[in-house]
């Protein structure tokens, strides 16, 4: 005779039970709900920064030969391009967080498994999202290296 | 089934890039020499080959990503899934195809 296995589904809230098949109402709102929106709206836009962005850098010109300081300092001199990587840069990350934590709700049984591996997946997203946000602003494009001023069109004469 | 499969690969293995990608690019920062050594690591045909499967993988992650979102979204779409699925690949093919000649010829053509 085989026996019926008790659930392993973690506890209501864990993000282990598809919220369908939850007869709490819960705390978390509809935050699924619009997570499943985001991931389609920010899907849509991704694809033109995405491709717009692989045009631009591997198959304008000399294509990956082009690519150096001078390259992206070009870029980034440009409020318009500053833009775009930014929102690049926050769609793709937040759209891959949000995608990653699904397949850990997925294949991490234990509770105690996916609580640590989201805290490392939010840990490392925010470092990276901050510091991308950071270079994108701070960045200097046209340093003096030496006493000396980078070549560039886009730089001011010393 | 083995298209959602592909999707979910293709998006772990996107998602690990750009974390690598975002600290690569974060160098611009440090200096123009740090910035210029690292990339110039990419410059060799074992990473044009690596370049070459990832956006194979970043193409079919968006056209098939596109293909859910019609699903979803449009009545017909859960109707039409299995043709969108050949339009995907199709898709796919020529989009890889013309980035795959004009990548490559550029990386490993020489300078
Ligand atoms: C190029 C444009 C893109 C489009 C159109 C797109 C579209 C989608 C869609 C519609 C989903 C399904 C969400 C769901 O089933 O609820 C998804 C999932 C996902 N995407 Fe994207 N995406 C794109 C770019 C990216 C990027 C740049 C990354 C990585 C940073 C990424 C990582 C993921 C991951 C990890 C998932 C979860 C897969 C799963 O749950 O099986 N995607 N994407």
């Amino acid at each position: 005779m085989t026996a019926i296995q008790n659930p392993r589904s973690g506890q209501l809230g864990s993000g282990k039970i598809a919220p369908q098949y939850k007869r709490s109402g819960g705390s978390k709102g509809n935050f699924e709900m619009l997570a499943w929106l985001f991931m389609r709206l920010s899907g849509v836009v991704l694809v033109v920064l995405i491709f717009g962005h692989l045009f631009v850098n591997l198959l304008v010109g000399e294509g990956i030969h082009a690519i150096d300081f001078g390259f992206v300092a070009g870029k980034w001199a440009d409020p318009f391009w500053q833009f775009w990587d930014l929102a690049m840069l926050w769609l793709a990350m937040l759209h891959g967080t949000n995608g990653v934590r699904t397949i850990i709700n997925d294949y991490a049984e234990k509770d105690a498994t996916r609580f640590w591996l989201k805290v490392v997946l939010y840990a490392a997203s925010a470092v990276i999202v901050i510091l991308g946000t950071l270079v994108i602003f701070t960045f200097n494009p046209c340093p003096v290296v030496d006493g000396v001023q980078l070549p560039g069109g886009f730089c001011p004469a010393p | 089934m083995w298209s959602w499969v592909g999707h979910r690969i293709t998006g772990v293995v996107i998602f690990f890039f750009l974390l690598v990608h975002v600290l690569d690019t974060s160098l611009v920062r440090v200096s123009p020499e740090a910035y210029t050594a690292v990339i110039g690591a990419y410059k060799n045909p074992l990473m044009a080959l690596g370049e070459t499967g990832l956006v194979a993988a970043i193409i079919f992650h968006a056209f098939n990503g596109l293909r859910v979102i019609a699903v979803d979204f449009w009545k017909k779409g859960a109707k039409y899934q299995r043709q969108m699925l050949w339009v995907v690949l199709a898709l796919w093919l020529v989009t890889f195809a013309g980035f795959a000649i004009r990548h490559l010829s550029l990386a490993l053509g020489g300078h």
